[in-house]
């Protein structure tokens, strides 16, 4: 029998049923790996239900520090009868089966060319614990414990583990500790050398952070200045906005009389939550919404409205997979023409695409200087893998020196000084107009919000030639914005090259990796990594440089290829699409695969022809 | 603040009030709706009632929808920011503008179309969560704007010049408590001396304030088999009471008949005295007004007045319990947390 024999190369993957308890001893697993210095990446992968559908739950150990999904299985842990032959047959052939060997399955339940290692593990559980509950729930930790002796995770790590985790409820520290030496010993006695999979400490995680996306845009959201959000569930959004409040708690309540810098409202459908994002917006608070497609298609004549009336508003698009009956738990790249272009009418809108949590926080808190500077709404587009997953990245910063840029709101004293305010005047010939707020001044700066239906004063006009004029200057303000918005992140490939690849947002990582492999492969592809929508002049300069650029997007459509075509005004031509769409996260192994078959048929990876 | 000298001989629009302003500086643009619209006079009230309460203009903030109704704000209160929104959707933009000043006077004018078919979900929600504002929906059965087709307050039977109505009709006052508002009240755009001190009554209140003007649209629903015409409402009007609002209690001077006066202390310690019509209605009944209100309607009735009031409103922010500073006025002193507590934050995900 063949066996994988690997050291900090591989990937586990558990299957389980939604509600049994599994996901916090999981991540207990994955989280000793990490404190062993060795890097991972974990991906839950579960259904649109509650309790009782199935769940998965991917670990990749990675010395080498690649986090995107790689792809494949070589340990698979299937607790859940329901998908046992799916989950065998997903190992990779010398791979190992580690299951629950209570009772006995027929021959026909295995594999030839898989190791399989039973453990008993509802035998030990039941006849060490008496209530169905400790049963369930300690029964992971047996197999957690199992699994740590045959990988070689050190087990005083997983036990320091279950003491953070049970801080403060610790009579159940000691069955859990229990537990993971039950499954452990057990190992040890009878199953060594049984797994040719083996985690060895590293010192390669080093200061860096283990968190999900949707956590630190609610930190960023924190840290940018946001007082009000407003929300209504749906998932993939939903921790954002639970995760602001939590933080707001911690970090937002006045020392002195215990209220609130914040106010959050849980709306009654996401029309009402724009709304209330666009009423604080226009009335000088920083605001957002967290939502997901189906609520952006809900807020479309809300943010048309924004988008004329010039007002600052912050959109959190988690993506995911299409409408409420579609793939609700999936990650999708999907939303990117329907926020572009939202609204009705002529109207375009700012895109900023973060590649992990740690970017998520960045643009997040950029997000809101952004709005109230280019006074428009803002999309930070992030995605479900990004968004509910822990990613290990680079720890969060904050430079304490930057004061948030406010824009250009007229105040008090510019008014009373006579400074001549017009609504929609373009002073600074970078057309982003002055506004005042509410309230500022007693005889001066007042006006009436419409959308388009007055002139440059706010007086209320239909005329042709005023309306072009305003729609002249809402074009010459989204060039303005490619100044401010985050730039993309270029690389050159080590020998000169014809091709480019352009990717975005979460394929990030699995882009990193094929990249590396295609190297290794002789094919060299020049890079650019959007941030951001309207595309900054380099974008379009990067495409004109190469013969032919691959567009790397997690969507059917090819959306951002869309948007690059249609905004650079480029050859459909120039672009080879490699699209991936089945909802789980990108891999590398994917695209890999794809260019290398392309640039086969391409004529252009001599080395890989010839082979 | 201006400060106006007095001119000798004075036009009765150029008297000012407490603060210096006067009439005109509470005005707006010039009114582009139908000569007779019911809304204009809405819209004479208010800037009446601003005067008259000595309110700074600029510190109200007035939002509306969509409709002739949802136009009126550029008619009055000029010095005011104003916010003419989406259809239906006023509620929320209010709530939020509210959410981050709490500081302003928030008027939200509406029309029935705006508030009762595409917006009543929003005009339910905005009562519930019991926000600080003076909710105006200026009621004429249609929808003016998009030329006289039937709304969803228009009574059944209702006809107009082309067709006949239905459905069943949606009543906002009753949504209204029982959504929970704390100040409800109706009344009719021709009824100058009911309208301004109910308008007066409901800025004072500091809670979530109704009202429900009938306001006749003379364009599309001004005829005979209308129940929001000019002509039906005065023949049918049932004031239950009539208001008085007055700043601090002073002596009652004039002679009512026992019983027929009734006072109440708002929050801000302004009164509202209450000459009751109707003996029997007691304004500080819910489920007394509800029914009263139902069973007048079905009698052909138009019940107006202050008909619920509860002194001690609710307020969003108190539940939040958000900060006594406007939210607006925070900067990143007060918002960012900084570097260092970022530290301690990277050792949780560690
Ligand atoms: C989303 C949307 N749908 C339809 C319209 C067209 N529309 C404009 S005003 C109006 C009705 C307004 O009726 P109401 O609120 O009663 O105001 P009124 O004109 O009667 O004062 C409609 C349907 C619109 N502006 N927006
Ligand atoms: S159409 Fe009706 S509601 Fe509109 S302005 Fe004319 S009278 Fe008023
Ligand atoms: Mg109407």
């Amino acid at each position: 029998m063949p066996k994988i024999e690997a050291t900090n190369d591989f990937v586990v993957k558990f299957a389980n049923v939604n509600g049994s308890g599994s996901a916090s001893a999981n991540e207990m697993f994955a989280r000793s790996i990490l404190r062993m210095g060795v890097p991972i990446a974990t991906r839950n992968i579960f259904p649109s239900n509650i309790q009782g559908l199935p769940t998965w739950f991917e670990v990749r150990v990675s010395g080498a520090g690649w986090i995107g999904r790689r792809g494949g299985v070589d340990l698979m842990v299937p607790m859940n009868p329901q998908t046992w032959d799916k989950d065998v047959a997903s190992i990779d052939p010398g791979g190992y089966l580690f299951y629950d060997s209570s009772k006995p399955l027929p021959p026909s339940k295995f594999r030839q060319d898989i190791n399989v290692i039973g453990v008993p593990l509802t035998e030990m559980a039941n006849s060490r614990w008496q209530l169905p509950r400790d049963r369930q729930l300690l029964k992971n930790m047996v197999y957690v414990g199992a699994l740590a002796a045959l990988l070689g995770i050190e087990q005083e790590t997983l036990q320091k583990l279950v003491e953070e985790q049970f801080a403060g409820k610790d009579r159940l520290i000691k069955p859990n500790h229990e537990a993971l030496k039950i499954g452990g010993d057990y190992v040890r006695e009878k199953l060594k050398g049984a797994c040719g999979l083996t985690v060895k400490r590293l010192d390669k995680v080093g200061n860096r952070i283990f968190v999900d996306g949707n956590d630190a845009a609610a930190l960023g959201a924190v840290y940018g200045g946001a007082t009000v959000c407003a929300w209504y569930p749906i998932t993939p959004s939903t921790s954002m906005a639970e995760a602001f409040m939590a933080h707001c708690k911690k970090l937002r309540v006045d020392s002195v009389t215990k209220k609130n810098k914040f106010a959050i409202i849980q709306a009654e459908d996401e029309l009402s939550a724009i709304g209330a994002v666009i009423g604080a917006g226009w009335n000088g608070a920083r605001a957002f919404t967290a939502t997901s497609g189906p609520g952006i298609s809900l807020m479309q004549e809300f943010i048309g409205l924004a988008y004329f009336a010039e007002i600052p508003s912050v959109i959190f698009d988690i993506q995911r997979g299409g409408p409420s009956t579609g793939m609700p738990t999936r990650t999708q790249q999907s939303d990117i023409l329907i926020t572009a272009y939202a609204g009705h009418g002529d109207t375009k809108h700012i895109l900023l695409f973060p590649e992990d949590p740690h970017e998520a926080f960045e643009l997040s808190a950029m997000a809101f200087d952004l709005a109230e500077r280019l006074q428009a709404p803002i999309f930070v587009m992030q995605d479900l893998d990004i968004g509910m997953n822990s990613w290990l990245c680079e720890p969060f910063s904050w430079n304490d020196s930057k004061l948030y840029d406010r824009g250009k709101v007229m105040t008090y004293e510019d008014l009373e000084k006579g400074k001549e305010f017009g609504r929609y005047l373009d002073v600074d010939g970078d057309a982003i107009p002055y506004r005042t707020l509410p309230g500022t001044h007693p005889t001066k700066g007042a006006f009436f919000t419409r959308g388009t239906s007055r002139d440059r004063y706010a007086k209320y006009s239909e005329e042709g030639a005023v309306y072009v004029d305003n729609m002249q200057r809402l074009l010459r303000k989204l060039e303005t914005a490619k100044k401010y918005v985050p730039h993309p992140i270029a690389h050159h490939a080590k020998e000169p090259t014809r091709y480019g690849v352009i990717y975005f947002g979460s394929t990030s990582a699995a882009m990193a990796e094929a990249l590396d492999v295609l190297e290794s492969k002789g094919i060299h592809l020049d890079t650019m990594r959007l941030r951001a929508f309207p595309f900054p002049d380099e974008v379009i300069e990067f495409v004109n440089a190469h013969d032919q650029v691959f567009v790397v997007e997690q969507n059917r459509d090819a959306q951002m290829r869309t948007l690059l075509v249609n905004e650079g005004a480029i050859d459909p031509a120039r672009f080879i699409s490699i699209l991936h769409y089945d909802g789980t996260p990108i891999t590398a192994r994917f695209i890999t695969k794809s260019i290398s078959e392309r640039m086969t048929l391409l004529g252009a990876a001599r080395r890989e022809a010839a082979q | 603040m201006t400060y106006l000298a007095k001119p000798k001989f004075r036009h009765p629009s150029l008297v000012p009030n407490k603060l210096g302003f006067t009439h005109r500086d509470y005005e707006g643009s010039i009114s582009t709706l139908c000569a007779g619209c019911g809304h204009d006079s809405i819209s004479t009230a208010l800037i009446q009632a601003c005067y008259e309460l000595d309110i700074e203009p600029h510190r109200v903030a007035k939002l509306s929808g969509i409709g002739c109704s949802s136009k009126t704000p550029d008619y009055f209160l000029g010095q005011s920011h104003g916010f003419n929104s989406v259809h239906g959707r006023m509620p929320s933009v209010l709530t939020g503008a509210n959410l981050a000043n709490r500081d302003l006077i928030y008027l939200g004018v509406s029309g029935d179309g705006d508030s009762a078919s595409i917006g009543l979900g929003q005009f339910v929600h905005c009562i519930r969560r019991a926000i600080n504002m003076v909710y105006i929906t200026e009621n004429n059965g249609v929808y003016g704007l998009t030329k006289g087709q039937f709304s969803a307050t228009a009574d059944r039977g209702s006809k107009s010049k082309t067709s006949v109505n239905n459905d069943a009709p949606i009543d906002l006052i009753g949504m209204a408590l029982l959504a929970g508002a704390t100040f409800v009240a109706r009344s009719f755009s021709g009824d100058k001396h009911q309208l301004v001190p109910i308008i007066k009554a409901a800025i004072s209140h500091k809670g979530s304030a109704f009202i429900d003007v009938i306001s006749p649209c003379v364009q599309f629903n001004n005829g005979a088999g209308s129940t929001k015409s000019y002509d039906f409402v005065r023949e049918h009007n049932a004031a239950v009471n009539r208001l008085d609002f007055i700043e601090e209690r002073d002596e009652i001077t004039a002679e009512y008949e026992p019983g027929t006066v009734q006072e109440v202390e708002q929050h801000d310690g302004s009164i509202l005295r209450l000459h009751k019509l109707h003996l029997d209605y007691d304004p500080s009944d819910r489920v007394h007004a509800m029914n009263y209100l139902q069973q007048h309607h079905e009698k052909g009735e138009v019940v107006t007045g202050l008909l619920y009031l509860d002194p001690e409103p609710r307020d969003t922010h108190a539940a939040l319990n958000t900060v006594d500073v406007p939210l607006n006025s925070l900067g990143t002193r007060e918002l960012c947390p900084g570097s260092k507590a970022l530290e301690g934050i990277n050792d949780d995900y560690r």
